[in-house]
């Protein structure tokens, strides 16, 4: 198990050491010159020089790209260019609003994709499982802004529910803010909600035809405990793999959610970010990004080894 | 046979089905699966349901249970378990039943228990939920049982999940787990189908002492004749969902009173010791589909016996004698013994003009070895181990013109890897081939066209191996162009010719496989093989996977074609009753080398090397009256990763001498002719030792 756990977890440091790599060159690609937008367009060649002198940014790449990531490591993340404030506390606190949204709709849309998945595979061929498998099917092909759209004009302004800005001060509590967190988490969550679904129902449906189920319904055992004993155990394997990757589709989506419900998350700030060409606040941005991303997968390996015996210690 | 009236006491009926019929509701429309089916199971008896696939008798056992899939049901007739009705009894009480007063076996261990539950909690859970036993009761109960159904180690294996236990194991996991609470009735669905022979007859011994040892009546299904007579009391034979007959074991083998019956006995090859081969009998036509039942008697179209009378109506199964015979022929008392039927229908084949011995050599395999790098160990790529798989590690075997080499061994003896080294598609890393003293490359690609040519190969599963989406008379005719260069009318031609010479019909040159049935398909691919013209064709396990009477017919197609073209055989399979009826000398393997090689009749009497001695002891004989030596073999094929020192078979040997054979490679003991054995016991001490052992032969039927 510990070999097993630390190859995973070097696995991981190597993905991540490869994204910040990328991540550096692409920042490096993007077009237009920092010292040129954060000065302006009149500022002279003189200033331009002195700013990028400050900067760093006339050192050699692999010295800038060296003291970027070691800073990085350390907890020293520059100073945005834009907000002129550390990058930091400012990327920790979108983060911290970020993460109730991404909380808020992970705990919708886990227990609601197993349970519709479960529905639909117990009623397999009737019209409940024709329902939630074609809606399933329909909500992963509809983007973000489409379905935020479409639930904003339902919600907000038809029936006047619940309101289509989602612009929370700083300060404002769980509770009070909670109402402005419904559509955008709904938003989110629908496309990982149909991958559940969908995963769920097949697998499910795969253990239930299996020969242990059999057995299990001929050792006399009630309907519920051959699910909760024999089945479910086995089916949410597959599900929890989704579940993880579906962190992946959560950023994603946050990126354009939180642009649609005007909510100030991280993937706002990337945005914000990317338009002021602001590079320590890309640069930390993205690289926390691919950390979450890279850290929950990593969970879901390790926790489905442990939930499946047969691939443990390899 | 305590069915018989003439036993002391009176028999005690556990199960009594009267009269039972089930239904599949299909999209083809109503499948009449099971119809009008009785039958007396008494305690302590065992009933084998025999059939091929597609007769019903995993229905009839299952609804009989009344654990049905949805879309099945029972439609009449009734079921009692110790005098409870068990047809229209409500789920609940069912769920009573089942676990507690009905236990069930299935095929495939591995598959039947559930892989991310260990073994103990497994079985603890039935005492659990039926006796009432607290947690730790019911584990103490579950060792109880493992060690019960002779399991090494109990406490240890109570710990372990499914995959970390051999197939045999497992199996005695599932049976321990059925007998936790002592049920009235067990129910074997084709238990030791999955195993190997050795492995089987373990699992065989068991079920035989249990069955002594528990309060239970016992129903075993099984397609496999030879398994019948070492379990059964009473026999049912089942045919597209009816009885054909019932009787006890050895009437049943003796003197069957059904035309089904008497062909089935005369599909499976006998074991006989003169070079004269017999062709197998063989039915012709296949099983009726459920939706086309024929009028009458529904056997009445395949029927040797067959008169006008049993096309009018459907006989019912009637006791014959009064003594419990029960067949559902018209003409019980015309059907012959199967002695006297094998004699009237089956030929004499040709005596191949040579001895086994003599024919010219046509492939010399010389010492070859197919080794395999393994998974690694090791966490750094720099300094990771590679474990070394020995598939095959030095094997020399040598096939003879027009004759057949049989090889013989448990799964996981490197078989299968010698034909691929043959062939070329898994090269001999070291070692040499000669084809008719060529040397051949290890690998296919390398090989020149007119070399592919000249072997071919038949594989396990015909389903697999033919493109879905290829007409049959394509893959027959494609080597023709390919590898003989002809043109597409000519080849078009000759495929029709080759269809023809296994017996399908033309209208089978556009069919697509799915089409075919197994046996059918496995024609089409034994046409694709001979469409090269070849000197030597593999025969990878070509009829394990198809029904006994598809067998036969196919190992007399492969027989006729062999007279006929003069081509040689590689027939590899785990079944030793077909492999001798095939071959001329046979190979015995073990852990990827050869322990035996020499004349068929060699090879299957005394001097055995004791590894065949063990597989001759376990291969189940269709024949109540054959009595076999009780060897068994403890343990599992060990892994080619994993070669054990000296002799290979020490640590499963039955004869082991001591530290000799673990730590020196035995050397080979010259026989009569090729006879060869690879053992550190010589012949003369062998011949002693097995001096009482059987010998497999039944009556005189060879001549």
């Amino acid at each position: 198990m510990l070999r097993f756990a630390t190859r995973r977890v070097s696995f991981v440091l190597l993905t991540v050491f490869l994204s910040s790599v990328i991540i550096f060159s692409a920042t490096q690609i993007l077009p237009g010159d920092v010292a040129g937008v954060v000065l302006g367009r009149f500022a002279s060649e003189e200033a331009k020089a002195t700013l990028r002198h400050e900067l760093g940014l006339d050192r050699p790449l692999v010295v800038q790209y060296g003291s970027w990531l070691g800073g990085f490591v350390q907890g020293d993340w520059g100073n945005s260019l834009s907000a002129k404030t550390e990058v930091r506390p400012l990327v920790f606190e979108r983060l911290r609003a970020s993460a109730v949204l991404a909380g808020v709709a992970f705990l919708f849309y886990v227990p609601t994709g197993i349970l519709l998945g479960l529905i639909a595979a117990l009623r397999r061929n009737t019209w409940v499982d024709q329902t939630i498998s074609v809606g399933s099917l329909a909500f992963i092909g509809l983007p973000e802004f489409v379905s935020a759209v479409i639930l904003i004009s339902i919600f907000s302004i038809q029936l006047g529910w619940l309101p289509s800005q989602s612009t929370i001060d700083p300060g404002t509590g769980f509770v009070e803010a909670f109402p402005k967190l419904i559509l955008p988490a709904i938003t989110v969550a629908l496309t990982s909600l149909a991958y559940i679904v969908r995963m769920t129902r097949s697998s499910t449906v795969d253990v239930l035809q299996t020969d242990y189920v059999r057995t299990a319904n001929l050792k006399g055992l009630p309907p519920h405990r051959v699910l909760f004993t024999h089945v479910l155990r086995n089916s949410l394997l597959p599900t929890v793999t989704v579940v993880a990757i579906g962190v992946g589709w959560l950023l994603g989506g946050l990126i354009i959610t939180e642009s649609v419900f005007a909510y100030p998350g991280i993937g706002r700030l990337l945005l914000f970010a990317i338009q002021r060409r602001d590079l320590p606040l890309i640069q930390a941005t993205a690289l926390l990004i691919v950390l979450i991303y890279s850290f929950s997968n990593l969970i879901a390996d390790v926790l489905y080894a442990v939930l499946n015996p047969r691939i443990r210690y390899t | 046979m305590a069915g018989a009236p003439t036993t002391s006491t009176a028999p005690v009926p556990v199960l009594e089905v009267d009269g039972l019929s089930i239904e599949y509701q299909t999209e083809q429309g109503v499948l009449k699966a099971v119809r009008d089916v009785s039958l007396v199971v008494n305690c302590h008896e065992s009933f084998g349901i025999v059939g091929e696939s597609g007769s019903g008798k995993s229905t009839l056992a299952m609804g009989a249970i009344r654990y049905l899939a949805s879309n099945g049901r029972v439609t009449s007739g009734s079921v009692r378990l110790n005098g409870v009705e068990l047809v229209g009894m409500s789920r609940r009480r069912l769920r009573s039943l089942w676990g507690s007063s009905i236990g069930v076996v299935y095929q495939s261990p591995l598959s039947s228990l559930n892989p991310s539950i260990q073994i103990g909690k497994q079985l603890a859970e039935v005492a659990r939920l039926h006796l009432n036993m607290d947690r730790g009761a019911a584990m103490e109960r579950a060792g109880e049982m493992l060690s019960k159904v002779t399991m090494p180690d109990p406490e240890a294996v109570i710990r372990r999940y499914p995959h970390q236990l051999s197939g045999g194991m497992l199996q005695r996991c599932v049976i321990a787990m059925a007998l936790m609470t002592d049920p009235a009735l067990l129910i074997l669905d084709e238990p030791t189908t999955a195993l190997d022979v050795t492995t089987q007859a373990v699992v065989l011994d068991l079920v035989a002492d249990l069955k002594r040892e528990f309060d239970s009546a016992i129903v075993y299904i099984t397609h496999d004749l030879g398994v019948v007579t070492k379990i059964c009391d009473r026999v049912g034979v089942m045919y597209a969902g009816e009885f054909a007959e019932q009787a006890t074991l050895r009437d049943l083998f003796s003197h069957p009173l059904h035309p089904y019956t008497l062909d089935l006995l005369g599909c499976v090859p006998h074991f006989e010791r003169s070079p004269q081969k017999r062709s197998l009998v063989t039915i012709p036509g296949s099983i009726p589909r459920l939706d086309e039942l024929p009028h009458g008697c529904i056997f009445s179209p395949r029927c040797g016996f067959v008169e006008d009378a049993c096309r009018a109506a459907r006989p019912p199964l009637v006791d014959v004698d009064g003594r419990g015979h029960f067949s559902a022929c018209r003409r019980w008392n015309i059907v012959p013994t199967p002695a006297e039927y094998r004699c009237e229908t089956t030929e004499a084949l040709t005596v191949a003009e040579e001895a086994p011995g003599q024919a010219a050599s046509l492939v010399e395999i010389d010492n070859i070895e197919t080794h395999f790098k393994g998974p690694t160990s090791g966490f750094w790529p720099g300094r990771r181990q590679h474990a070394l798989i020995r598939a095959v590690d030095g094997v020399s075997l040598t096939v003879r013109r027009g004759q057949t080499l049989g090889v013989v061994g448990e799964s996981g003896s490197g078989k299968t890897t010698i034909a691929r080294a043959i062939i070329g598609l898994t090269p001999a890393t070291s070692g040499e081939i000669r084809l008719a003293d060529h040397t051949l490359e290890p690998a296919t690609a390398k090989r020149q066209r007119n070399v592919l040519r000249e072997i071919q190969m038949v594989f396990q599963n015909p389903d697999a191996s033919l493109n879905p989406t290829r007409a049959v008379g394509d893959a027959i005719s494609r080597p023709l162009v390919l590898l003989r260069g002809m043109g597409r009318n000519e080849a078009d031609e000759k495929a029709k010719e080759l269809l023809r010479a296994v017996s399908l019909p033309i209208s089978y040159f556009e069919r697509l496989p799915n089409e075919l049935s197994g046996g059918e398909k496995q024609r089409v691919a034994i046409a694709r093989a001979f469409a090269a013209d070849p000197q030597l064709i593999l025969c990878d396990e070509p009829i394990s996977s198809l029904d006994v009477s598809v067998q036969g017919s196919l190992m007399n197609l492969l027989m006729q074609l062999q007279i006929e073209q003069r081509t040689s055989y590689v027939f590899i399979s785990h079944d030793l009753s077909a492999v001798q009826h095939l071959s001329d000398t046979i190979a015995v393997v073990y852990v990827g080398r050869v322990m035996e090689v020499g004349d068929a009749i060699a090879v299957l009497t005394p001097p055995f090397h004791p590894y065949t001695e063990a597989l001759v002891s376990a291969v189940p004989v269709a024949d109540p009256d054959v009595k076999q030596n009780p060897i068994r073999l403890g343990g599992t094929v060990p892994s080619a990763m994993n070669v054990p020192t000296g002799c290979r078979f020490h640590p499963r040997c039955p004869r082991y001498l001591g530290d000799i054979c673990r730590d020196q490679e035995p050397p080979w003991r010259h026989g009569e002719g090729a006879h060869r054995i690879y053992c550190h016991i010589p012949l003369e001490e062998l011949t002693q030792l097995q001096a009482d052992t059987l010998v497999l032969a039944s009556e005189g039927t060879g001549g």
